[in-house]
């Protein structure tokens, strides 16, 4: 199945700068009446993609959805796909198709007709329709169902209907609405793969709208964090979750411990901030674009900070103290809620690599926490 | 775990049941009265039926009704469902709000106003532009439609208030024209509505004496109409014989859909049941 794939095909065409987009957001406003859902939305998305836009609720991600689309159309700004403009094109016309949120599939007709509603739109011929929709069902594994009707199939299976139904017409672009929403946890895992293969195998460049940064880590090629309307990064997942650009980003994106802090000497491949919370200085091994005496803050991820109640070799820096305040066992991982020494409390997590260990750490204990020069993210805004 | 109930209980039910069907019951006896004496009985008979089908004039009524019910309840569908699918559909526009009053103003207007609203709209069109000429079965098919279609109307339009409208923008997606969709996708999922709308428009159509005393002409008299009629002149037990039959009939009626929807039911569990199943079946890879 892989020889399908294009020989020219780019691992990462976003880095390449001559790559020519294949859908291509300009500008996008979406207003419905005071209230601005879209905010200048301008996005680049390129072939066989798998893109996450990833947002809270009501932070325009369907909304932009729905324009690509065509059941909204921009207030103002440009959607191109595959170089052809869409304005003013109707959804029936576009070589668009959406899995939606619901799945909803057609309750009064079979999965069959389900799947092969779109090729009968077009006036496919009979015996090609048939071959087709037995090709896709196969796809799906769900040829033994294909007489039965929506209600006589498990949420799997009718997702798996949904996405059959979408990529029957083989479409230049695939949406989907939190494809895997619906479905519970242990059903999610296996259907998160499954999509990731699929998506490989046909080549289909796929947007996924979801408000589950997990779901977005584990199937995107890239991710569009959104917030009230604006698109605030995009990047492939490492890059969202390790350089974050915005206190918004790195928050909303895993868990962080936040300090405020102001550059007290800076180089140019390092810098010392004071953070009176932390307790210390932060030494970062890097320069960092900002002014003396400007306010920013560092966000450092729970498991980047090591903790221990023996102090560190080298004291001095990146190191503070304070007391085990709580503890929540994950089984994978235990995380520590501690109370520094200036009252803040910060998360840490240790992975439980021994399965009984004899001197684990417990509650009340005092402990040293300290982290590498290169753990720690400076944010400017 | 069985409650006693106590008694006083067993009489106020066995009241209710008697306050809701002593007088249909009663109608139903004397429907067998051998008596002409509505109130007397005197022995058991079917004549009464006899004398019902040789009867013309109840019949010709009762073919009469049952023609305009299916015409104007026919009618009322169609209009009713444009209605509603106008207002469910079709966001906020200019006038929706005189649009859904005009539409519902025949659920709370009296009939009596309705009805003497139409005579005088019938007169003045038939004088201004000599149509309709007179008042005939084709004034009161009018009259039940415009009343009967605001019923529709509301019944339809809560069907599609509760449909997901993702169904609809997905048979959009993929491909079908919006009059595509609402004939294939639409139509079908409100099918029950319309279902229900009809059966809902010929019943009020059938039952209806105040409109029809308004804007029935001479030849044009309904089954309510002679009943009503006849009842004046004193009690008949023919009438007696003749409501006890549209009795069976509703009776039977509600019997057979209250089977259907049974194992209707009974079917979607089954189907549940296996969909529970087939969470078994052989993961995708």
């Amino acid at each position: 199945m892989h020889d399908k794939k294009p020989e020219t095909l780019v691992i990462e065409p976003w880095r390449d700068p001559t790559a020519k987009p294949y859908i291509s957001l300009s500008h996008v406003t979406k207003r419905f009446g005071n209230f601005t859902a879209v905010n200048e939305v301008s996005l680049d998305v390129f072939r066989q993609e798998l893109f996450c836009l990833l947002g809270g609720s009501g932070c325009g991600k369907s909304t932009l959805l729905r324009m690509l689309a065509g059941f909204e159309e921009p207030t103002s700004g440009q959607i191109f796909i595959d170089g052809q403009d869409m304005a003013g094109i109707p959804p029936y016309r576009r070589p668009v198709n959406m899995m939606f949120q619901s799945y909803a599939l057609f309750p009064h007709m079979s999965v069959e007709d389900n799947v092969a509603f779109g090729l009968k739109q077009d006036a496919t011929p009979r015996r090609e329709i048939r071959e087709r929709v037995a090709a896709m069902l196969a796809l799906v594994k769900l040829s033994a169902f294909s007489r039965r009707k929506p209600h006589q199939l498990s949420g799997g299976q009718r997702q798996r209907v949904a996405l059959a139904r979408s990529l029957i017409k083989e479409p230049k672009l695939l949406l989907l609405d939190e494809p895997l929403g619906a479905l519970d946890r242990k059903l999610r895992e296996s259907t998160q793969y499954e999509l990731m293969n699929l998506q490989d195998k046909l080549g289909v460049t796929f947007i996924v709208v979801t408000h589950d940064q997990e779901e977005a880590m584990m199937l995107a090629s890239r991710i569009g964090v959104m917030n009230l309307g604006h698109i605030v990064q995009v990047g492939t997942p490492t890059e969202i979750y390790e350089f974050p650009t915005s206190r918004f980003v790195a928050d909303f994106i895993g868990s962080v411990n936040m300090f405020a802090g102001q550059v007290t000497a800076e180089g140019s491949h390092f810098v010392r901030i004071a953070a009176p919370d932390a307790g210390c200085t932060i030494f970062i091994d890097h320069g960092v674009a900002a002014p003396p005496n400007a306010q920013l803050w560092v966000a450092l991820r729970p498991e980047k900070i090591n903790i221990s109640r023996e102090p560190p070799a080298n004291p001095a820096e990146n190191c503070t103290q304070g007391v085990v305040d709580g503890i929540a066992y994950m089984g994978d991982m235990s995380v520590f809620h501690v109370k520094l020494d200036t009252g803040r409390m910060v998360n840490v997590t240790r992975a439980n690599l021994i399965r009984h260990a004899e001197d684990t750490l417990t509650w009340d204990d005092r402990v040293w926490l300290h982290w590498h020069p290169a753990s720690g993210v400076v944010l400017t805004i | 775990m069985s409650r006693r109930v106590h008694p006083a209980l067993w009489i106020w039910l066995a009241a209710g049941f008697a306050f809701l069907y002593v007088p249909i019951v009663s109608l139903i006896i004397f429907s067998f009265n051998e008596s002409k004496l509505v109130t007397v009985w005197s022995g058991f008979s079917t004549r009464w039926y006899g004398a019902l089908l040789q009867n013309d004039q109840i019949l010709s009524a009762a073919g009469l009704s049952v023609r305009i019910g299916l015409i104007s309840a026919s009618l009322a569908v169609v209009l009713g469902t444009l209605v509603a699918v106008v207002l469910a559909r079709f966001g906020m526009f200019r006038g929706r709000a005189l649009l859904s009053g005009l539409a519902t103003a025949p659920l709370v207007m009296p009939e009596v106003i309705t009805g003497l609203s139409l005579l005088l709209l019938f007169v003045a069109l038939e004088q201004a532009i000599g149509w309709p000429s007179g008042r005939s079965a084709l004034t009161i098919i009018i009259a039940h439609t415009t009343f009967a279609m605001a019923y529709v109307a509301v019944v339809v339009q809560s069907r599609l208030t509760g449909m997901d409208p993702a169904i609809e923008e997905a048979a959009m997606d993929l491909g079908a024209r919006p009059s595509k969709v609402f004939f294939v996708i639409t139509l079908p999922l409100i099918s029950p509505a319309l279902v229900s709308g009809f059966l809902l428009a010929f019943t009020l159509s059938l039952d209806d004496l105040v409109l029809a005393s308004f804007v029935s002409g001479p030849g044009a008299t309904t089954l309510p109409m002679v009943i009503y009629s006849k009842v004046r002149l004193g009690l008949s037990p023919e009438i007696n014989a003749l409501a006890t039959l549209m009795v069976a009939v509703v009776g039977a009626g509600v019997v057979i859909a209250g089977v259907i929807l049974n194992r209707a039911e009974k079917a979607r569990q089954r189907d549940e049941q296996m969909a529970l199943a087939g969470d078994e079946a052989p993961p995708l890879r």
